[in-house]
């Protein structure tokens, strides 16, 4: 690859070489930090992602070495390729910033905002993207959009209210599983994600669309509403397994598996696909071997009460019995004998569904 | 060393004036000093008889709100428990069944609720995180108690009485309105 020419972009006044046909998207992200444009809808593992949610968006204030004129208008970063001599402006643009911050406030005149119910928040671009950009108040008048409930199978929850139509499902529906049996259906304001006439998706590597959606349309029903994902420790781990690389996070509380994903990378996307075993079926501790906690970037939420280092990965020494010569305390309280919460006899993690009013009255007695 | 405040005194190191080594003079101004104060007025309230009134802005003991058609406002989203400093508060959620529309005003609830009142420190973080309204700090304390597990709170302590099928234990919550 050396004869491919290499090209010299030049992103909020840092020069940068990459090579003929990168789009500016990637070559903002070879420079990393602030310089790279937020992404919902570009995924760089999904061939013909990108162009969809305009978020990307960056001045070209230099077309090229050759053709200095600037493009009239703002570009998508993630479509756009890289010329010689590039100049491009992101976050040093007044009007990317106030093109952005306009796309956002459209993004969420349809989203509903019920990040508190949602089991997404906390990881979700969309929620990264309206604190950097959004407004507290919103200019919509008019009821948000709604639609008939739509079943993809009893491990993948679809809440269409959420979805802002990146399309990054259905390209990994399209091109991970050879078989695509979910789209886009209808236009405009009607547009929603859904199976052709309700199939159930039964391909092994389905379950990957919950780690591509980048808000919390497509969420693990096996993991809906029993935790916060704040709460939980996310550590690395693989198995043996036939189908898919075995490379995985876990979230675990305490020792129980409460969920498993894809490991991301910093521009949250998915390192290996994983299967649905994995993913679905695997929450013990003992069906993984745990390499270590999972770096998390420190100023995200995931991050609080996670500290550097094995604190928190060992159990601290019990001193009482040290101290006093072998002797147990006499007088112990156990937590469990009065709260009701993190009863050892339910382990939440085990149910492949959501828990019910039922799963707690059941040990009442 | 620079002082912090201009209120510190250097000690003096001076041998003691014939006046103060007498020592009785100086023993007598300060009972002086002492038995003027029974001639003053006594900040000291007869608790629990007399009951000082609480600022409108004091924090004290929690409750989970319910709106107004007495379903459960809280929806387990962990803000609370995030935001809480002395990590006094845990939580279950639960999906909302159908026919349970009545009693949780979102799909997904707390099946359980606990605030350790030992760990609490009554900052008031809980109630500003909330995003639904969920949880407040009330007028009162938390009363006291012999034994540490009298302080585990759960949502059968926490849960104002339901208005429209508990009138009465509401009006009973509420108290007198100031």
């Amino acid at each position: 690859m050396s004869e491919q020419p290499l090209f010299k972009v030049t992103i909020d006044n840092i020069t940068v070489e990459v090579p003929a046909g990168t789009t500016i998207l990637n070559a903002a992200r070879k420079i990393g930090g602030d310089v790279a444009p937020p992404a919902m809808c570009y995924y760089s593992k999904l061939e013909g992602s990108g162009g969809k949610c305009r978020t990307c968006l960056v001045e070209v204030s230099k077309g090229s070495e050759k053709d200095p004129r600037p493009m009239p208008k703002l570009v998508a970063s993630c479509r756009t390729t890289v010329m010689d001599g590039m100049e491009v402006k992101n976050i040093t643009s007044d009007r990317v910033i106030d093109a952005r911050n306009g796309v956002v406030e459209f993004l969420l005149i349809n989203h509903p905002l019920d990040c508190p119910v949602c089991d997404q928040a906390g990881e979700c671009h969309l929620q990264d993207l309206s604190y950097d950009h959004g407004k507290a108040g919103t200019r919509f008048e008019f009821q948000r959009r709604t639609f008939k409930k739509h079943d993809l199978g009893d491990k993948i929850q679809l809440h269409m209210t959420r979805c802002i139509l990146c399309y990054r499902c259905v390209f990994t529906a399209d091109q991970l599983t050879g078989k695509r049996e979910h789209g886009v259906l209808d236009r405009g304001d009607h547009a929603e994600i859904a199976t052709f006439i309700e199939k159930n998706l039964d391909n092994e590597f389905i379950g990957n669309v919950i780690d591509v959606c980048p808000v919390g349309a497509l969420t693990d029903k096996t993991f809906r509403f029993k935790n916060r994902v704040w709460f939980l420790k996310p550590v690395d781990a693989h198995r043996d397994c036939p189908t898919c690389s075995g490379k995985v996070t876990l979230w675990n509380r305490g020792d129980e598996v409460y969920r498993v994903t894809a490991r991301k990378d910093q521009w949250g996307e998915v390192e290996d696909w994983i299967c649905n075993t994995c993913r679905f079926d695997k929450k013990q501790t003992s069906d993984w071997v745990i390499e270590g906690p999972r770096l998390i970037d420190r100023h995200s939420v995931i991050a609080q009460g996670h500290y550097a280092g094995t604190v928190g990965t060992n159990k601290p020494k019990e001193t009482f019995k040290a101290v006093h010569a072998g002797r147990q305390p006499k007088l112990l309280m156990d937590i469990h004998s009065v709260s009701e919460v993190n009863q050892p006899n339910i382990t939440l993690s085990q149910l492949d569904r959501p828990a019910h009013s039922t799963d707690f009255k059941q040990n009442k007695d | 060393m620079q002082a912090l405040t201009n209120r510190s005194k250097a000690v003096n190191r001076d041998p003691m004036t014939f006046m103060e080594r007498l020592y009785l003079p100086n023993i007598v101004k300060g009972m002086a000093i002492t038995f003027s104060h029974i001639f003053k007025k006594q900040p000291t309230i007869q608790y629990p008889e007399q009951k000082r009134e609480f600022s409108p802005v004091f924090r004290g003991l929690h409750v989970l709100n319910r709106d107004a058609e007495g379903r459960e406002n809280c929806t387990a989203c962990g803000l609370c428990a995030v935001a809480c400093p002395a990590e006094a508060i845990t939580m279950e959620a639960a999906e909302r069944m159908p026919g349970e529309e009545h009693l949780y005003r979102e799909e997904k609830y707390a099946a359980k609720y606990e605030i350790n009142m030992l760990r609490c420190i009554f900052c008031g973080l809980c109630e500003e995180a909330c995003p639904k309204d969920a949880i407040y700090l009330s007028e009162t304390f938390a009363p006291a108690n012999f034994t540490r597990k009298g302080f585990i709170y759960g949502k059968d302590d926490l849960l104002i009485p339901n208005k429209n099928t508990a009138p009465e234990e509401y009006a009973t919550a509420k108290g007198a309105a100031r």
